[in-house]
């Protein structure tokens, strides 16, 4: 019965998933007709060059680029929240997002450039920056483990990622302080969210440390399970606890850290999705969970990639539409969480 | 009484609790033995160090001192793994399982056999409908654990120690938040576990005269902070049972078998 279920949201999440992706395909600044993308993907070419460029090196890198980034954000918010035992917690909230962004700003800065600039082409700058914010989230998810021993309550853990929040933004702004204006600009344009960042040749990278740490997750869905039931519950069921916990924060933090610092932090995806995927579901088994928040967060994010696109005047930044659509989904949880299961 | 029975024994066990570098001993030498196919109740009022002596049975905690054999081998130098195929445990800790099925929680209970995934084979299956056939949980197999009242839930908790298929099955207080009724329930099911089963039980509880009633032993901490041991006859005669609380005048009435005053 809640297999069919299962096997049911999986199907209607694919389908979405193939859907939105050929509307990224056919909807964008520049009108193509739709038989002339046909003929791209044919191999026959639509006959006018800007066309096969726009397909080729921008819309098809552009939907790749949002599919993996929803999906690897929505597994970092899942990971967070078993790990936590915190239904609310996800990488912008708990401040990993800002974090890593706080290691990009620091290793653009010390590499002696501006803040902008971001990920060009040199191959050693953009590493660089991978680790940067590699490091930023690292720190952050560091603290946070260091916090939930020491408060337990759920909500003070919570308000702890916003002060980091808080605090990396500030440091953030000091940087900003002493780097050229044409930095900032580029800093700020950054922190507006997109999806458009990672071209062709970045791309090996950017799907390739997604797509291992996605695996990584599925293969920890036993722990994740057993998490389910607390610390101690898993202990008893031969789990070790401390060895799991870190490897879910390590796998988080790669996820977040390599989303952000090729994106931009990205709000709401990581805290909303595993909410849709446990609703649409209706369990909190991992084993069904992992798979259907990776297609989920995928679908999610062409959303709103294909909403930051309708705009006929200009691009629409991501982090103005994913509060549209987070907001609401978490005032609803927040209202009906007595009639939620996974709440009781 | 050591004998072929014993599965679980303390040698020299000292617990308590550490305060930055301190040392707050709360109860030592114990010297303590579970046997198979007996009910055990550890009794005491509250702050004596039942839950801290529940954590360091189960390896939660390290003990201060001393150490626990188990199945013939020493518990705190096996892995979480091996530890996990010989203790069950059911505890009070707040589950976030509410959109689980019974099933899958019970489920849950086969993680120890099970491979890297956890898939469950049709053994494992059948293994975990046996187990909540045994708890008396199988009617809600399929209901999410959120829609379960306190006493059903405390039955599917066991179910999936149960299924984790133990000799020793541990619980931390399992009447606690239970009605009369759920109580009595827990307690015959815990009782049968043990004599028809053949498992080592061991439970805390606050509830004296229904452990005196169904436990084939029980473990007191007094007041002075020793843990006196012996089956309910022996320890009602030896006047053990006034050595429970500090208030003179409250009196174990050994007609009753409980608490006047």
């Amino acid at each position: 019965m809640t297999y069919r279920r299962f096997a049911v949201t999986l199907m209607v999440l694919t389908v979405a998933l193939v859907l939105l992706a050929v509307a990224c395909l056919v909807f964008g600044s520049v009108d193509i007709p739709v038989d002339r993308i046909v003929d791209i993907f044919t191999g026959k070419g639509s006959g006018n060059k800007a066309w096969d460029i726009i397909i080729l090196q921008s819309r098809i890198p552009m939907i790749a680029t949002a599919a993996l980034a929803g999906a690897a954000l929505s597994i970092s918010g899942l990971l967070l929240q078993t790990t936590f035992n915190n239904p609310l917690a996800g990488p912008s909230i708990l401040g990993v997002s800002s974090g890593a962004g706080l290691g990009v700003a620091i290793v653009i800065l010390a590499l002696g450039g501006s803040l902008g600039g971001l990920l060009g082409e040199n191959v050693g700058s953009y590493m660089a920056i991978l680790v940067g914010a590699l490091m930023g989230a690292g720190v952050v998810l560091a603290v946070l483990i260091a916090f939930s021993a020491i408060v337990r309550s759920n909500t003070m853990l919570l308000i702890i990622g916003i002060l980091v929040s808080y605090l990396t933004s500030s440091v953030v702004q000091l940087l900003n302080s002493v780097a050229t204006e044409e930095g900032v600009h580029n800093y700020v344009s950054w922190g507006f969210g997109n999806f458009s960042g990672v071209s062709v040749a970045q791309m090996p990278i950017y799907a390739g440390i997604i797509i291992l740490a996605l695996i990584g997750s599925a293969l920890m869905v036993k722990p994740l399970n057993a998490l389910l039931l607390g610390t101690r519950y898993a202990r008893n069921l031969g789990i070790n606890v401390s060895m799991t916990r870190n490897i879910l924060l390590l796998i988080t933090g790669i996820l977040t850290a390599v989303v952000t610092a090729f994106c931009g932090p990205i709000g709401f995806i990581g805290l909303v999705v595993p909410h849709i995927a446990r609703m649409s579901l209706g369990t909190s088994n991992h084993a069904r969970l992992v798979p259907a928040t990776i297609l989920a967060g995928a679908d999610i994010a062409l959303l709103c990639a294909l909403a930051s696109v309708s705009n006929p005047h200009g691009i629409i930044p991501i982090n103005a539409i994913t509060p549209i659509i987070g907001v609401p989904i978490i005032l609803y949880i927040i209202i009906n969480r007595r009639r939620i299961q996974y709440f009781n | 009484m050591k004998d072929n029975n014993a599965i679980y024994t303390t040698h020299d066990l000292a617990v308590g609790y550490r305060n930055g570098k301190k040392e707050v001993t709360l109860l030592s030498d114990l010297n303590l033995t579970l046997e198979k196919g007996k009910l055990v109740a550890l009794l005491g009022r509250n702050g004596a160090g039942k839950s801290t002596l529940l954590r360091a049975l189960t390896c939660d905690e390290r003990p201060l001192s001393g150490y626990i054999q188990a199945d013939g081998k020493n518990l705190l130098e096996m892995s979480q793994k091996e530890r996990s195929r010989l203790i069950g445990l059911v505890s009070t800790e707040r589950i976030q399982a509410g959109a689980l099925t019974v099933e899958e929680l019970v489920g849950l209970g086969r993680q120890p056999h099970t491979g890297f995934l956890g898939r469950l084979d049709d053994e494992d299956h059948k293994i975990v409908r046996q187990a909540m056939t045994d708890a008396g949980i199988i009617d809600k197999a399929s209901d999410y654990v959120a829609s379960l009242s306190d006493g059903e839930r405390q039955k599917a908790m066991i179910a999936r120690a149960l299924a984790q298929q133990t000799p020793i099955i541990i619980l931390d207080e399992p009447t606690a938040f239970l009605d009369v009724a759920s109580r009595i329930e827990t307690m015959r099911l815990l009782q049968t576990l043990a004599h028809d089963r053949g498992k080592a039980v061991l439970l805390s509880s606050h509830d004296i005269s229904q452990s005196l009633l169904l436990a084939d032993e029980l473990w007191l901490i007094t007041t002075d902070r020793q843990v006196l041991t012996g089956s309910t006859a022996q320890l009602v005669e030896s006047g053990a049972m006034d050595r429970l609380f500090l208030n003179k005048s409250i009196h174990f009435n050994n007609q009753i078998l409980d608490y006047s005053f």
